[in-house]
């Protein structure tokens, strides 16, 4: 039995489609990077300043110049570029990034997104988290289902405040993949072992379930 | 601004010329591209009551830091400080008053002043909590916040490679903030693992030309003291 964690990023692996520019978030998002093929041909941008990062070899010496944006030390691939703060976020509300992994405190079924501030608890800044989520095309939240006590972070209605409203497309957690619709929130998949009357009562948001067509992670 | 060959300068005749509360653009992202030598040397020269503008606000050991931490700064401009503890507890015992801004429109407040505008228009954080309080414009049938940009004082940037004229080049992702910062400030000064003689650099290898370099250190890649630091994450 794969962990909750490796279920959600073997996943997440498979909405990269060779060819894209993919920015992973700190945090889950990030070990991302340890799923995609080393031959696929993926330019991972991070924002403070690098477009072609990928892990270091293991036992080879960091460069202490170059990190990522969550300070751990990255190398870079053929077709790597370095440039300035005020560029890679032009990269990023320009679009020019096509798909973008985040973590998530909390996610609805109209696609906001809430991962950056808890009144009076957790507030660290902001970092690059608002413009990535208002501006990249496609939006990925990989996320744990329900925090550590159990209740829902899948929500009818985000309570925390936003990082940016309808923004998400789509929400990879241990129990499902989710699309954003116009209509709700579409489970497309569903984990093995898990049934529906389970998933919905794990989620707060209402789901919208068509038992044919669900696939199985 | 310093004639062409007057820049070079040592480290204690540079900092001195910063005055308390004056206000400070600090380069770097995390430890890459932060002048620690220059902060080093401000922290021993004793100025306070200082604002201070960097994305982070690094570690509490390092960097801007240690002059948080001696209680030397008034007010921080940035984006993100989760990776000091301490100044996580200054801010929120209200010691230290915080100003944070989305990591992107930090980076292009900066930018905008160091092109010689005041201020630009943007959709950025519409509809959250950060566009409280902003003012907001009508412009071809849609709403814009508006952002005014950030100047400085002071500009503390570090540079691989300079020459005696001031001109930079940064490496890997030590670029960062230094080079908008560089552009962004009345004053700036720059250190530099090596600087070599006008005419070594090619001027197409140039990043930052020395028009905007008030004065250029030389600090020692090969010490601990003044080289590259290690991140503790």
């Amino acid at each position: 039995m794969p962990s909750d964690q490796e279920r959600i990023l073997a996943r997440a692996a498979r909405e990269v489609v060779p060819g894209q520019i993919v920015n992973l978030g700190i945090g889950l998002p990030t070990l991302l990077f340890h799923y995609l093929p080393p031959e696929m041909e993926v330019l991972v941008h991070s924002e403070n300043g690098v477009l072609g990062c990928q892990p270091l070899v293991a036992g080879s010496e960091p460069d202490l110049e170059m990190i990522d944006s969550g300070g751990a030390y990255i190398g870079t691939r053929p077709g790597a570029s370095v440039f300035d703060s005020a560029l890679s976020f032009a990269m990023i509300r320009r679009s020019r990034v096509d798909v973008t992994f985040m973590g998530a405190f909390e996610v609805d079924q109209q696609g906001n997104l809430a991962n950056w501030k808890i009144p009076g608890k957790f507030f660290p800044g902001i970092g690059g988290a608002m413009e990535l989520a208002q501006k990249v095309e496609t939006l990925v939240v990989l996320c744990s289902h329900n925090d550590k006590h159990g209740n829902s972070k899948i929500l009818r209605q985000c309570r925390l405040p936003l990082t940016a409203p309808h923004c998400v497309s789509r929400i990879i957690t241990e129990k499902a993949v989710m699309q954003v619709t116009a209509a709700g929130l579409e489970v497309l998949d569903i984990a093995e072992g898990l049934d529906v009357a389970a998933l919905r009562e794990a989620t707060e948001a209402e789901l919208i379930i068509d038992e044919h067509r669900l696939g199985r992670f | 601004m310093t004639l062409l060959n007057h820049k070079h300068a040592t480290i204690e005749t540079a900092i001195a010329s910063i005055p308390d509360g004056a206000s400070i653009m600090v380069g770097g992202f995390g430890s890459p591209g932060t002048p620690f030598a220059l902060l080093d040397e401000l922290l021993a020269q004793g100025q306070k009551h200082l604002t201070l503008i960097k994305n982070d606000a690094n570690e509490p050991d390092i960097g801007i830091g240690r002059l948080i931490r001696a209680g030397r700064v008034d007010r921080l401009i940035t984006s993100h400080i989760g990776l000091n503890r301490i100044a996580i507890e200054e801010m929120n015992q209200g010691r230290l008053a915080v100003e944070m801004h989305p990591q992107g429109l930090l980076a292009e407040k900066i930018r905008c002043a160091g092109a010689g505008h005041y201020g630009f228009l943007t959709d950025i954080g519409l509809g959250t909590e950060i566009a409280e309080g902003r003012r907001e414009i009508e412009c071809d049938g849609r709403t814009w916040a508006i952002e005014p940009a950030i100047r400085a004082d002071v500009a503390l940037v570090h540079a691989d490679l300079a020459d005696a004229y001031g001109n930079l080049v940064y490496r890997g992702t030590a670029i960062n903030f230094n080079p908008l910062m560089a552009m962004a400030a009345d004053r700036v000064i720059a250190q530099a693992f090596r600087v070599e003689a006008p005419g070594y650099l090619t001027p197409e290898r140039i990043h930052t030309p020395c028009a905007f370099i008030s004065q250029i250190v030389r600090v020692d890649e090969a010490t601990s003291e003044q080289g590259r630091r290690a991140h503790a994450v």
